[in-house]
Protein backbone atom coordinates (compact mmCIF):
# COMPACT_ATOMS: atom_id res chain seq x y z
CA UNK A 1 0.00 0.00 0.00
CA UNK A 2 1.05 3.28 -1.26
CA UNK A 3 1.75 5.77 1.98
CA UNK A 4 2.69 9.10 1.89
CA UNK A 5 5.02 9.79 4.80
CA UNK A 6 5.13 12.75 6.65
CA UNK A 7 1.26 13.69 5.33
CA UNK A 8 -1.42 13.74 7.92
CA UNK A 9 -4.27 12.55 6.17
CA UNK A 10 -6.98 14.95 5.17
CA UNK A 11 -8.69 15.89 8.91
CA UNK A 12 -11.97 17.67 6.83
CA UNK A 13 -13.99 14.77 7.17
CA UNK A 14 -14.08 15.33 10.67
CA UNK A 15 -17.62 15.05 10.92
CA UNK A 16 -17.90 16.69 7.64
CA UNK A 17 -18.13 15.29 3.82
CA UNK A 18 -15.32 16.47 2.08
CA UNK A 19 -18.42 18.50 0.10
CA UNK A 20 -19.50 19.94 2.91
CA UNK A 21 -16.05 20.82 4.15
CA UNK A 22 -15.44 22.79 0.40
CA UNK A 23 -19.10 24.73 1.07
CA UNK A 24 -17.60 25.54 4.28
CA UNK A 25 -14.57 26.59 3.01
CA UNK A 26 -16.30 28.90 0.13
CA UNK A 27 -18.30 30.16 2.83
CA UNK A 28 -15.79 32.04 3.97
CA UNK A 29 -15.05 33.55 0.85
CA UNK A 30 -18.50 34.31 0.29
CA UNK A 31 -18.35 36.70 3.27
CA UNK A 32 -15.84 37.97 2.15
CA UNK A 33 -17.52 39.61 -1.24
CA UNK A 34 -17.61 43.97 -2.15
CA UNK A 35 -15.30 44.07 0.76
CA UNK A 36 -11.13 44.71 0.52
CA UNK A 37 -8.31 42.05 1.55
CA UNK A 38 -5.46 44.60 2.45
CA UNK A 39 -1.32 43.37 2.67
CA UNK A 40 -0.08 44.03 5.84
CA UNK A 41 3.52 43.58 7.40
CA UNK A 42 2.75 44.78 10.91
CA UNK A 43 0.37 44.20 13.68
CA UNK A 44 -0.09 48.38 13.61
CA UNK A 45 -0.37 48.21 9.44
CA UNK A 46 -3.12 45.24 10.49
CA UNK A 47 -4.84 47.81 12.90
CA UNK A 48 -5.18 50.77 10.52
CA UNK A 49 -6.29 48.58 7.74
CA UNK A 50 -9.18 47.12 10.56
CA UNK A 51 -9.85 50.80 11.28
CA UNK A 52 -10.26 51.89 7.82
CA UNK A 53 -12.98 48.81 7.13
CA UNK A 54 -10.97 46.14 5.38
CA UNK A 55 -12.93 42.82 5.55
CA UNK A 56 -9.56 41.17 5.53
CA UNK A 57 -5.48 41.41 6.07
CA UNK A 58 -2.90 39.21 4.75
CA UNK A 59 -0.28 38.98 6.67
CA UNK A 60 3.09 39.23 5.01
CA UNK A 61 6.93 39.78 5.90
CA UNK A 62 7.17 41.91 2.94
CA UNK A 63 5.03 43.98 0.83
CA UNK A 64 5.36 42.49 -3.06
CA UNK A 65 6.71 45.83 -4.16
CA UNK A 66 9.64 45.54 -1.75
CA UNK A 67 9.94 41.72 -2.57
CA UNK A 68 10.90 43.03 -6.17
CA UNK A 69 13.01 45.58 -5.15
CA UNK A 70 15.02 43.64 -2.93
CA UNK A 71 14.90 40.37 -4.79
CA UNK A 72 16.45 36.86 -3.03
CA UNK A 73 13.73 33.90 -1.92
CA UNK A 74 10.24 34.83 -0.93
CA UNK A 75 9.17 32.82 1.12
CA UNK A 76 6.10 32.38 4.04
CA UNK A 77 5.85 35.31 6.39
CA UNK A 78 7.77 34.28 9.78
CA UNK A 79 5.36 33.02 12.34
CA UNK A 80 6.26 35.75 14.39
CA UNK A 81 4.63 38.40 12.66
CA UNK A 82 1.71 36.63 11.44
CA UNK A 83 0.62 35.69 14.84
CA UNK A 84 0.96 39.42 15.76
CA UNK A 85 -1.10 40.47 13.68
CA UNK A 86 -3.91 37.72 14.05
CA UNK A 87 -3.75 39.13 18.17
CA UNK A 88 -4.15 42.68 16.68
CA UNK A 89 -7.32 42.47 15.09
CA UNK A 90 -10.44 40.54 14.68
CA UNK A 91 -11.11 39.99 11.04
CA UNK A 92 -10.10 37.08 9.00
CA UNK A 93 -6.18 36.65 8.72
CA UNK A 94 -4.53 35.48 5.44
CA UNK A 95 -1.16 34.44 5.01
CA UNK A 96 0.92 33.40 1.35
CA UNK A 97 3.09 29.88 0.74
CA UNK A 98 4.96 29.30 -1.63
CA UNK A 99 3.63 27.63 -4.46
CA UNK A 100 3.81 23.71 -4.00
CA UNK A 101 5.10 23.93 -0.50
CA UNK A 102 2.30 21.97 1.31
CA UNK A 103 4.57 21.80 4.53
CA UNK A 104 4.70 25.78 4.32
CA UNK A 105 0.70 25.31 4.27
CA UNK A 106 0.65 23.15 7.24
CA UNK A 107 2.49 25.71 9.57
CA UNK A 108 -0.08 28.40 8.07
CA UNK A 109 -3.03 25.52 9.62
CA UNK A 110 -1.42 25.19 12.47
CA UNK A 111 -1.35 28.72 12.82
CA UNK A 112 -5.08 29.07 12.44
CA UNK A 113 -4.92 31.51 9.87
CA UNK A 114 -8.47 31.93 7.95
CA UNK A 115 -7.15 31.62 4.30
CA UNK A 116 -3.73 30.52 2.64
CA UNK A 117 -2.47 32.35 -0.72
CA UNK A 118 -0.84 29.65 -2.67
CA UNK A 119 0.98 32.83 -4.36
CA UNK A 120 3.28 33.50 -7.51
CA UNK A 121 4.08 36.90 -5.13
CA UNK A 122 6.41 34.36 -3.68
CA UNK A 123 9.10 32.18 -5.03
CA UNK A 124 7.87 29.26 -5.93
CA UNK A 125 8.94 25.82 -4.12
CA UNK A 126 7.55 23.32 -7.07
CA UNK A 127 8.10 23.82 -10.74
CA UNK A 128 5.05 21.31 -11.36
CA UNK A 129 2.83 20.85 -8.74
CA UNK A 130 0.70 22.87 -6.49
CA UNK A 131 -0.68 22.23 -2.96
CA UNK A 132 -3.33 19.64 -3.41
CA UNK A 133 -5.76 22.34 -0.78
CA UNK A 134 -8.86 19.27 -0.52
CA UNK A 135 -6.41 17.97 1.75
CA UNK A 136 -6.74 21.16 4.49
CA UNK A 137 -9.39 22.32 6.16
CA UNK A 138 -8.20 26.08 5.94
CA UNK A 139 -9.47 27.44 2.60
CA UNK A 140 -7.47 28.56 0.24
CA UNK A 141 -7.25 31.46 -2.32
CA UNK A 142 -5.06 31.08 -5.61
CA UNK A 143 -4.43 33.45 -8.99
CA UNK A 144 -5.13 33.09 -12.23
CA UNK A 145 -4.44 34.79 -15.48
CA UNK A 146 -7.25 32.85 -17.31
CA UNK A 147 -9.70 30.05 -16.89
CA UNK A 148 -7.68 27.07 -17.55
CA UNK A 149 -5.93 28.36 -14.90
CA UNK A 150 -8.90 29.07 -12.71
CA UNK A 151 -10.26 25.67 -12.83
CA UNK A 152 -7.28 23.68 -12.54
CA UNK A 153 -6.66 25.55 -9.06
CA UNK A 154 -9.99 24.95 -8.19
CA UNK A 155 -10.27 21.14 -9.10
CA UNK A 156 -6.80 21.21 -6.58
CA UNK A 157 -9.30 22.63 -4.11
CA UNK A 158 -9.21 26.61 -4.26
CA UNK A 159 -12.12 28.06 -2.52
CA UNK A 160 -11.76 31.39 -4.06
CA UNK A 161 -9.77 32.58 -6.94
CA UNK A 162 -8.23 35.82 -7.84
CA UNK A 163 -6.49 37.22 -10.97
CA UNK A 164 -2.65 37.41 -10.81
CA UNK A 165 -2.27 41.20 -12.13
CA UNK A 166 1.03 41.82 -11.88
CA UNK A 167 1.63 42.44 -8.09
CA UNK A 168 3.56 44.66 -6.55
CA UNK A 169 3.65 47.28 -9.77
CA UNK A 170 0.92 49.59 -8.90
CA UNK A 171 -0.31 49.26 -12.30
CA UNK A 172 -4.01 47.79 -13.19
CA UNK A 173 -3.15 46.72 -16.47
CA UNK A 174 -2.45 43.28 -16.23
CA UNK A 175 -5.26 42.29 -13.76
CA UNK A 176 -7.60 43.62 -16.51
CA UNK A 177 -6.05 41.64 -18.88
CA UNK A 178 -6.35 38.73 -16.79
CA UNK A 179 -10.01 39.21 -15.50
CA UNK A 180 -11.06 39.92 -19.44
CA UNK A 181 -9.78 36.99 -20.31
CA UNK A 182 -11.69 35.08 -17.61
CA UNK A 183 -14.47 36.65 -18.38
CA UNK A 184 -14.53 36.33 -22.11
CA UNK A 185 -13.70 32.58 -22.00
CA UNK A 186 -16.43 32.04 -19.72
CA UNK A 187 -19.09 33.88 -21.95
CA UNK A 188 -17.44 31.39 -24.55
CA UNK A 189 -18.42 28.65 -22.68
CA UNK A 190 -22.32 30.00 -22.00
CA UNK A 191 -22.89 29.56 -25.64
CA UNK A 192 -21.30 26.08 -26.16
CA UNK A 193 -23.02 23.42 -26.78
CA UNK A 194 -22.95 19.96 -24.47
CA UNK A 195 -20.32 18.06 -26.77
CA UNK A 196 -18.56 21.21 -27.53
CA UNK A 197 -17.76 21.35 -23.70
CA UNK A 198 -15.77 18.36 -23.39
CA UNK A 199 -13.27 20.05 -26.62
CA UNK A 200 -13.37 23.17 -24.70
CA UNK A 201 -12.00 21.36 -21.36
CA UNK A 202 -9.19 19.65 -22.91
CA UNK A 203 -8.41 23.14 -24.59
CA UNK A 204 -8.23 24.65 -21.29
CA UNK A 205 -6.52 21.79 -19.53
CA UNK A 206 -9.55 21.96 -16.99
CA UNK A 207 -11.74 18.57 -15.77
CA UNK A 208 -14.79 18.54 -17.75
CA UNK A 209 -16.79 18.65 -14.60
CA UNK A 210 -15.99 21.89 -14.05
CA UNK A 211 -16.09 23.51 -17.16
CA UNK A 212 -19.59 22.31 -17.66
CA UNK A 213 -20.50 23.66 -14.04
CA UNK A 214 -18.76 27.04 -15.27
CA UNK A 215 -21.06 26.72 -18.30
CA UNK A 216 -24.30 26.50 -16.49
CA UNK A 217 -23.30 28.95 -13.96
CA UNK A 218 -21.99 31.40 -16.39
CA UNK A 219 -19.52 32.51 -13.51
CA UNK A 220 -16.48 30.51 -12.23
CA UNK A 221 -18.13 27.86 -9.27
CA UNK A 222 -15.88 29.87 -6.50
CA UNK A 223 -15.74 33.87 -5.93
CA UNK A 224 -13.75 35.75 -8.09
CA UNK A 225 -11.83 38.40 -6.41
CA UNK A 226 -8.88 41.31 -7.98
CA UNK A 227 -5.76 41.40 -7.39
CA UNK A 228 -2.44 42.47 -8.72
CA UNK A 229 -1.78 46.79 -8.96
CA UNK A 230 -5.33 48.25 -7.47
CA UNK A 231 -3.64 51.29 -6.47
CA UNK A 232 -6.41 54.04 -6.35
CA UNK A 233 -10.42 54.05 -5.48
CA UNK A 234 -11.09 53.87 -9.40
CA UNK A 235 -9.01 50.97 -10.12
CA UNK A 236 -11.23 49.08 -7.53
CA UNK A 237 -14.26 50.31 -9.02
CA UNK A 238 -13.11 49.35 -12.67
CA UNK A 239 -12.50 45.53 -11.28
CA UNK A 240 -15.72 45.60 -9.71
CA UNK A 241 -17.04 46.78 -12.91
CA UNK A 242 -15.54 44.28 -14.89
CA UNK A 243 -16.71 41.17 -12.28
CA UNK A 244 -14.67 41.21 -9.57
CA UNK A 245 -16.67 40.52 -6.16
CA UNK A 246 -14.19 41.70 -4.03
CA UNK A 247 -10.30 43.14 -4.24
CA UNK A 248 -7.35 42.63 -3.23
CA UNK A 249 -4.83 45.53 -2.28
CA UNK A 250 -1.00 44.72 -2.11
CA UNK A 251 1.39 47.74 -2.07
CA UNK A 252 -1.15 50.12 -2.86
CA UNK A 253 -1.94 50.81 0.20
CA UNK A 254 1.28 50.77 2.36
CA UNK A 255 3.33 52.36 -0.36
CA UNK A 256 1.54 55.37 -0.70
CA UNK A 257 1.55 58.97 1.20
CA UNK A 258 -1.69 58.69 3.10
CA UNK A 259 -2.20 54.84 3.99
CA UNK A 260 -5.09 55.34 6.53
CA UNK A 261 -7.45 57.63 4.20
CA UNK A 262 -6.39 55.40 0.77
CA UNK A 263 -7.61 52.41 2.38
CA UNK A 264 -10.79 54.01 3.85
CA UNK A 265 -11.48 55.33 0.43
CA UNK A 266 -10.91 51.92 -1.31
CA UNK A 267 -13.04 50.14 1.13
CA UNK A 268 -15.70 52.93 -0.18
CA UNK A 269 -14.87 52.83 -3.96
CA UNK A 270 -15.68 49.38 -3.34
CA UNK A 271 -19.17 49.13 -2.30
CA UNK A 272 -20.59 51.88 -4.65
CA UNK A 273 -18.33 50.87 -7.30
CA UNK A 274 -21.59 51.30 -9.81
CA UNK A 275 -21.17 55.12 -8.32
CA UNK A 276 -18.91 57.34 -9.46
CA UNK A 277 -20.70 60.00 -7.81
CA UNK A 278 -19.03 58.07 -4.72
CA UNK A 279 -15.86 57.10 -6.22
CA UNK A 280 -15.23 60.55 -6.92
CA UNK A 281 -16.25 61.67 -3.34
CA UNK A 282 -13.70 59.32 -1.45
CA UNK A 283 -11.26 60.18 -4.37
CA UNK A 284 -9.79 63.89 -2.97
CA UNK A 285 -7.05 64.60 -0.51
CA UNK A 286 -5.71 60.79 -0.64
CA UNK A 287 -1.85 62.27 -1.06
CA UNK A 288 0.89 60.61 -3.38
CA UNK A 289 -0.63 56.88 -4.71
CA UNK A 290 2.22 54.62 -5.20
CA UNK A 291 4.45 55.23 -8.17
CA UNK A 292 4.31 51.87 -9.98
CA UNK A 293 5.84 50.47 -12.52
CA UNK A 294 5.09 50.40 -16.39
CA UNK A 295 4.83 46.25 -17.19
CA UNK A 296 7.08 46.82 -20.31
CA UNK A 297 10.17 47.62 -18.05
CA UNK A 298 10.02 44.51 -16.11
CA UNK A 299 12.11 41.83 -17.84
CA UNK A 300 9.52 39.04 -18.53
CA UNK A 301 11.63 36.90 -16.15
CA UNK A 302 10.93 38.60 -13.33
CA UNK A 303 7.51 38.99 -13.70
CA UNK A 304 5.51 37.48 -11.12
CA UNK A 305 2.04 36.46 -13.10
CA UNK A 306 4.45 33.91 -14.92
CA UNK A 307 4.32 31.78 -11.54
CA UNK A 308 2.27 28.75 -11.50
CA UNK A 309 1.10 26.08 -14.15
CA UNK B 1 -46.01 63.16 2.62
CA UNK B 2 -43.28 61.41 4.51
CA UNK B 3 -42.88 58.20 3.46
CA UNK B 4 -42.38 55.49 5.72
CA UNK B 5 -39.64 52.71 5.88
CA UNK B 6 -41.61 49.90 6.54
CA UNK B 7 -44.68 48.85 3.60
CA UNK B 8 -45.57 45.00 4.11
CA UNK B 9 -46.48 45.39 0.25
CA UNK B 10 -42.66 47.03 -0.59
CA UNK B 11 -39.50 45.06 -1.63
CA UNK B 12 -37.17 42.97 0.90
CA UNK B 13 -34.17 45.21 1.48
CA UNK B 14 -30.90 43.29 1.89
CA UNK B 15 -28.01 45.62 3.06
CA UNK B 16 -25.80 45.40 0.26
CA UNK B 17 -22.43 47.29 1.73
CA UNK B 18 -20.57 43.88 2.14
CA UNK B 19 -20.52 40.16 2.82
CA UNK B 20 -22.96 37.86 1.37
CA UNK B 21 -25.98 39.81 0.37
CA UNK B 22 -25.83 38.14 -3.09
CA UNK B 23 -26.97 34.59 -1.02
CA UNK B 24 -29.57 36.54 0.50
CA UNK B 25 -31.06 38.57 -2.48
CA UNK B 26 -30.76 34.77 -4.37
CA UNK B 27 -32.65 32.78 -1.23
CA UNK B 28 -35.14 35.98 -0.64
CA UNK B 29 -36.31 35.43 -4.88
CA UNK B 30 -35.96 31.69 -4.22
CA UNK B 31 -38.67 32.20 -1.85
CA UNK B 32 -40.73 33.78 -4.09
CA UNK B 33 -40.15 37.09 -3.48
CA UNK B 34 -38.72 40.52 -4.11
CA UNK B 35 -35.75 41.63 -3.17
CA UNK B 36 -33.67 44.97 -3.40
CA UNK B 37 -30.14 45.97 -2.97
CA UNK B 38 -29.72 48.53 -0.24
CA UNK B 39 -26.73 50.53 0.14
CA UNK B 40 -27.44 54.31 0.90
CA UNK B 41 -29.91 55.66 3.23
CA UNK B 42 -32.35 56.87 0.98
CA UNK B 43 -32.87 53.37 -0.17
CA UNK B 44 -34.91 52.16 3.16
CA UNK B 45 -38.54 53.74 2.14
CA UNK B 46 -41.52 51.52 2.00
CA UNK B 47 -39.67 48.28 2.68
CA UNK B 48 -41.68 45.18 3.45
CA UNK B 49 -38.71 43.75 5.42
CA UNK B 50 -35.26 43.83 6.02
CA UNK B 51 -32.19 41.51 5.80
CA UNK B 52 -28.81 42.21 7.53
CA UNK B 53 -26.31 39.54 6.02
CA UNK B 54 -23.27 37.63 6.63
CA UNK B 55 -19.80 39.38 6.41
CA UNK B 56 -17.27 40.88 8.71
CA UNK B 57 -19.41 43.22 11.39
CA UNK B 58 -16.27 45.44 11.79
CA UNK B 59 -16.66 46.53 8.02
CA UNK B 60 -20.75 46.51 7.71
CA UNK B 61 -20.17 48.30 10.74
CA UNK B 62 -18.14 51.21 9.81
CA UNK B 63 -20.98 51.46 6.76
CA UNK B 64 -23.61 51.97 9.22
CA UNK B 65 -22.03 54.88 11.32
CA UNK B 66 -20.33 56.71 8.30
CA UNK B 67 -22.82 56.78 6.24
CA UNK B 68 -26.39 57.37 7.98
CA UNK B 69 -27.19 53.54 7.82
CA UNK B 70 -27.63 53.19 11.50
CA UNK B 71 -30.55 55.63 12.05
CA UNK B 72 -32.64 54.34 9.21
CA UNK B 73 -31.97 50.48 10.58
CA UNK B 74 -33.41 52.18 14.18
CA UNK B 75 -35.59 53.89 12.41
CA UNK B 76 -37.20 50.59 10.11
CA UNK B 77 -36.79 48.98 13.58
CA UNK B 78 -39.02 51.51 15.66
CA UNK B 79 -41.69 51.28 12.97
CA UNK B 80 -41.94 47.79 14.22
CA UNK B 81 -39.92 46.36 10.19
CA UNK B 82 -39.41 43.03 10.29
CA UNK B 83 -35.71 42.17 10.39
CA UNK B 84 -33.63 38.95 9.51
CA UNK B 85 -30.27 39.07 10.69
CA UNK B 86 -27.67 36.38 9.91
CA UNK B 87 -24.02 36.13 11.55
CA UNK B 88 -22.79 39.29 10.96
CA UNK B 89 -25.86 40.61 11.08
CA UNK B 90 -27.12 39.52 14.41
CA UNK B 91 -23.38 41.04 15.63
CA UNK B 92 -24.81 44.51 14.80
CA UNK B 93 -28.09 44.29 16.26
CA UNK B 94 -27.24 42.43 19.73
CA UNK B 95 -27.33 44.34 23.36
CA UNK B 96 -23.61 43.64 23.69
CA UNK B 97 -20.56 42.36 21.69
CA UNK B 98 -17.65 40.82 23.41
CA UNK B 99 -14.34 39.05 21.72
CA UNK B 100 -13.23 41.99 20.88
CA UNK B 101 -15.72 44.76 22.11
CA UNK B 102 -17.34 46.53 19.78
CA UNK B 103 -20.21 49.28 19.93
CA UNK B 104 -23.82 47.73 18.15
CA UNK B 105 -27.32 48.95 17.86
CA UNK B 106 -28.68 47.19 20.89
CA UNK B 107 -32.29 46.33 19.48
CA UNK B 108 -31.70 43.05 19.91
CA UNK B 109 -31.40 41.75 23.88
CA UNK B 110 -28.26 38.83 23.42
CA UNK B 111 -25.30 39.27 24.28
CA UNK B 112 -22.74 37.77 22.28
CA UNK B 113 -18.80 36.73 21.65
CA UNK B 114 -17.11 37.08 18.06
CA UNK B 115 -16.00 34.48 16.45
CA UNK B 116 -16.96 32.45 19.94
CA UNK B 117 -16.34 29.08 17.88
CA UNK B 118 -12.88 30.19 16.98
CA UNK B 119 -11.13 30.83 14.17
CA UNK B 120 -11.96 29.73 9.94
CA UNK B 121 -11.00 26.01 11.00
CA UNK B 122 -13.05 25.55 13.32
CA UNK B 123 -16.00 26.56 11.22
CA UNK B 124 -18.35 23.40 10.44
CA UNK B 125 -21.69 22.22 8.80
CA UNK B 126 -24.43 20.71 11.20
CA UNK B 127 -28.15 19.16 11.36
CA UNK B 128 -29.88 21.84 14.25
CA UNK B 129 -33.57 20.88 14.89
CA UNK B 130 -35.57 24.02 15.26
CA UNK B 131 -39.21 24.87 16.62
CA UNK B 132 -41.94 23.87 13.91
CA UNK B 133 -42.81 24.78 11.77
CA UNK B 134 -39.03 25.26 10.59
CA UNK B 135 -38.30 21.57 12.08
CA UNK B 136 -35.00 19.92 10.73
CA UNK B 137 -32.25 22.08 9.12
CA UNK B 138 -28.67 22.29 8.07
CA UNK B 139 -26.79 25.09 9.24
CA UNK B 140 -23.47 26.30 8.08
CA UNK B 141 -21.41 28.32 10.83
CA UNK B 142 -18.43 30.52 9.07
CA UNK B 143 -16.69 32.16 12.15
CA UNK B 144 -19.53 32.56 14.07
CA UNK B 145 -20.65 34.58 16.85
CA UNK B 146 -21.47 32.98 20.17
CA UNK B 147 -24.78 33.68 22.00
CA UNK B 148 -23.73 33.93 25.52
CA UNK B 149 -27.30 35.86 26.75
CA UNK B 150 -30.46 36.07 25.45
CA UNK B 151 -33.37 37.78 27.27
CA UNK B 152 -36.43 37.05 28.58
CA UNK B 153 -38.27 38.68 25.26
CA UNK B 154 -36.34 36.33 23.11
CA UNK B 155 -37.44 33.08 22.11
CA UNK B 156 -34.71 30.79 21.40
CA UNK B 157 -36.08 28.21 18.57
CA UNK B 158 -32.71 26.13 17.94
CA UNK B 159 -29.97 25.18 19.60
CA UNK B 160 -26.58 24.11 18.84
CA UNK B 161 -25.42 21.86 21.97
CA UNK B 162 -26.54 24.38 24.72
CA UNK B 163 -26.21 27.44 22.49
CA UNK B 164 -28.88 29.44 21.01
CA UNK B 165 -28.31 29.71 17.15
CA UNK B 166 -31.62 30.77 15.88
CA UNK B 167 -34.06 33.51 17.92
CA UNK B 168 -36.73 35.36 17.10
CA UNK B 169 -38.17 38.95 19.22
CA UNK B 170 -40.42 40.07 17.75
CA UNK B 171 -40.54 40.77 14.40
CA UNK B 172 -36.44 39.93 14.62
CA UNK B 173 -35.28 37.23 13.51
CA UNK B 174 -31.98 36.02 14.37
CA UNK B 175 -29.13 33.23 12.78
CA UNK B 176 -26.19 32.89 14.06
CA UNK B 177 -25.27 30.88 11.36
CA UNK B 178 -26.25 30.95 7.19
CA UNK B 179 -29.13 30.15 5.78
CA UNK B 180 -28.23 31.52 2.74
CA UNK B 181 -25.76 29.06 2.21
CA UNK B 182 -27.95 26.35 2.14
CA UNK B 183 -29.71 25.03 -0.54
CA UNK B 184 -32.75 24.09 1.18
CA UNK B 185 -33.32 26.32 4.02
CA UNK B 186 -36.46 26.90 5.76
CA UNK B 187 -35.70 30.48 6.87
CA UNK B 188 -36.22 32.71 4.44
CA UNK B 189 -39.66 31.65 3.83
CA UNK B 190 -40.83 31.30 7.01
CA UNK B 191 -39.77 34.37 8.10
CA UNK B 192 -40.99 36.24 4.92
CA UNK B 193 -44.16 34.45 5.05
CA UNK B 194 -45.16 33.82 8.50
CA UNK B 195 -43.09 36.82 10.85
CA UNK B 196 -42.86 39.66 8.52
CA UNK B 197 -45.96 39.05 6.44
CA UNK B 198 -45.07 40.39 3.18
CA UNK B 199 -47.90 41.57 0.91
CA UNK B 200 -45.99 41.03 -2.86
Amino acid sequence: MKEERGREKPRVTEGMSRQEAFRVKVGLAEMLKGGVIMDVTTAEQARIAEEAGAAAVMALERVPADIRREGGVARMASPRIIREIQEAVSIPVMAKCRIGHFAEAQLLEALEVDFIDESEVLTPADEENHVDKHAFRVPFVCGCRNLGEALRRISEGAAMIRTKGEAGSGNIVEAVRHMRMVQGEIRRLTSMSEDELYAAAKELRAPVDLVKETARLGKLPVPNFAAGGVATPADASLMMQLGAESVFVGSGIFKSADPAARARAIVKAVTHYKDPAAVLEVSFNLGEPMKGLEISSIPKEERLQERGW
Amino acid sequence: MVETRFDPSGPVGVLAVQGDFQAHTAAVEGAGFRPVEIRRPGEFQGLSALVLPGGESTTMLKFLREEGLEGEVLGFCREGGPLLATCAGVILLARRVTGPDQPSLGVLDVDLVRNGYGRQVHSSIHRIRAEEPLGEMEAVFIRAPRITRAGPGVRVLARLGEDPVLLRQGPIVAATFHPELSRENPVHRWFLEQVARVKS
